[in-house]
């Protein structure tokens, strides 16, 4: 399934889909339901399957648009990318790759926007890139960030989807979970708010850091959440994982994650959690209408 | 000595454990247990020890010695309840204001069904938050396998220090030859590749030293030199107002 192409005018007669697909309309299967869905509705259901609620992976800019006020949103640290810092075989191919793939310059998106008139800081990992592992770019994207938030006394709202961490990059790739986990506390210290959206997948360093970290935590319908990868645990415990494991079904029944928020709710809900994170004084205005409503 | 070598030494069979550590270099070890929320994990085992007379928090994960031992403590894997024990554990030191010192030995974060039930990836996140935050000096000694997240957790601290045959990656050899090169033949290629060896972690300034292991297995001179750089470190450190040390923590970390 590619679904690179929904957000961005085709490059060739293949991704058009070509003549016959054109008369016929381009549709995608729900590789749930199997429903043949044809794109644009899916593409006016926010990349959501309409028949059974299946989520499809959106990439980074997709997301600031479901969620960001129009025209909101400022780039930060647009020009970081990685090196191969190791000399780790065919790193710098891999990296060509993802570039081509996702369009991007690394694996995670940030910037300043507003939700509903809340200024907030924005970050969406991108699993197109090399599935969201974290290097040390992706780890000093999200730092600066905090490090942003915190200067400007702003909340963080972010989108995780990542494998874990970059193997390419070693011990330094490690090192950015204490980095991100560092530059996180110091703006939860300044008293100011972090709500993490964990969406399919989030795995490994990710957990295992600041995903888990949110003030608040949301996650998308059925995405897979854990430390651990499924296929590494079965083969731990050499047994089949039962149905449901690592979802955020079962994060939330287990009481890791805080609610469950489909794609189509997340602008409203973001904007009212940023908007209850805001100072606790009474607001005549709206006592005012509280009062009306009873 | 390849790094592959280096893995092999570092997974030993004979190569002391974190207990051997904590007798070795402090006195009067009073453990203590429990996670105060769900179960006590073997695997790591912390409590109150004195060293040069003053009152240390020791942290140690621990592999077991022989086999029912090992099975006991899961190989040194923890569960999320031996990283929160860590936790309580160092919050108690950072109420009392005394040094933790941490020794690391896990191949990784145990990968079971309670574990994800339990929360391992919270369980680890919290971890490097608070440690990155803890008001106390916090020493972390790699002492033989320094396995990913599992090993981080115990590893944000205002100094690292390695043994000379302990490795440290952000995944297995294994692990990296089957999920990269989709060829577990490859694991020697994948050791030289990830920079996994105490030279490495110096080069890189994961640590800031390497505690010569000497020939042979006589761990003592390595014993006595951990012992004589805490002594010597521990009270600079705890001399620190506490934001300096952890602007010192932060910027350690930043750096990468
Ligand atoms: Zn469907």
């Amino acid at each position: 399934m590619n679904l690179m192409g929904l957000f961005r005018s085709p490059q060739n007669e293949l991704e058009k889909g070509g003549k016959e697909a054109e008369d016929q309309g381009i549709r995608n299967s729900c590789p749930r339901c199997g429903v043949q869905l044809p794109l644009t509705d899916l593409q006016e259901n926010l990349n959501v399957c309409s028949a059974c609620g299946y989520h499809f992976r959106v990439g980074p800019r997709e997301r600031v648009f479901f969620i960001c006020d129009e025209g909101s949103f400022q780039e930060l640290d647009s020009d970081l990318m990685s090196r191969d810092l190791l000399g780790f075989p065919s790193y710098d191919q891999k990296l060509r790759n993802a570039k081509l793939a996702s369009r991007e310059k690394e694996g995670v998106l940030c910037g300043a926007a507003q939700v509903e008139g809340v200024a907030c800081a924005v970050f969406c990992m991108d699993h197109n890139f090399m599935m969201g592992s974290m290097g040390t770019v992706v780890g000093e994207k999200i730092t600066r960030l905090f490090e942003y938030a915190t200067q400007h006394s702003l909340p963080v709202v972010g989108f995780t989807v990542s494998g874990g961490a970059r193997m390419q990059e070693g011990i330094l790739s490690l090192m950015q979970m204490a980095k991100t986990s560092a530059a996180l506390k110091k703006h939860s210290d300044a008293g100011n708010f972090y709500l993490t959206v964990l969406t399919d997948p989030t795995l490994g360093g990710i957990t295992a850091s600041f995903a888990m970290d949110g003030d608040v935590i949301m996650a998308e319908p059925g995405a897979t959440i854990g430390f651990a990868g499924p296929r590494v645990i079965e083969q731990t415990i050499r047994k089949k994982l039962p149905q449901g494991f690592q979802t955020a079904e079962f994060l939330l029944e287990h009481g890791f994650v805080d609610l469950i928020v489909p794609r189509g709710g997340q602008r409203q809900a973001i904007a009212q959690l940023l908007r209850l994170h805001g100072p606790a004084v009474l607001n005549p205005a709206e006592k005012e209408k509280e009062g009306a409503a009873v | 000595m390849s790094a592959y070598d280096k893995v092999l030494l570092a997974r030993a069979k004979d190569r002391p454990t974190g207990l051997s550590y904590i007798e070795n270099i402090f006195t009067g070890f009073m453990e203590l247990h429990g996670d105060r929320r769900f179960a006590d994990d073997p695997a790591i085992v912390g409590g109150l020890a004195q060293l040069g007379g003053m009152p240390v928090t020791v942290i140690a994960m621990e592999k077991g010695g022989d086999m029912k031992d090992k099975v006991r403590r899961n190989f040194g894997a923890p569960n999320p309840e031996g990283y929160r024990k860590a936790l309580r554990l160092m919050k108690q030191a950072e109420k009392f204001h005394r040094p933790v010192v941490c020794f690391v030995d896990t191949s990784g974060a145990y990968c079971g069904l309670g574990a994800e039930e339990r929360g391992q990836g919270q369980a680890i996140a919290e971890n490097l938050v608070e440690m990155a935050g803890l008001a106390t000096p916090i020493v972390s000694i790699l002492i033989g396998e320094g396995g990913s997240g599992g090993a981080l957790a115990l590893a944000v601290a205002d100094q690292v220090w390695i043994l000379e045959n302990a490795v440290y990656s952000v995944i297995s050899p294994e692990g990296c030859a089957s999920i990269l090169w989709k060829d577990p033949k490859r694991v020697k290629d994948a050791a030289d590749c990830l920079r996994l060896t105490a030279r490495d972690m110096e080069e890189l300034g994961v640590v800031e030293r390497v505690i010569p292991e000497g020939e042979g297995r006589d761990f003592a001179p390595a014993y006595a030199q951990i012992k004589e750089g805490l002594l010597a470190l521990l009270p600079q450190l705890l001399a620190m107002p506490p934001e300096e040390l952890l602007e010192k923590r932060y910027q350690r970390f930043r750096a990468f």
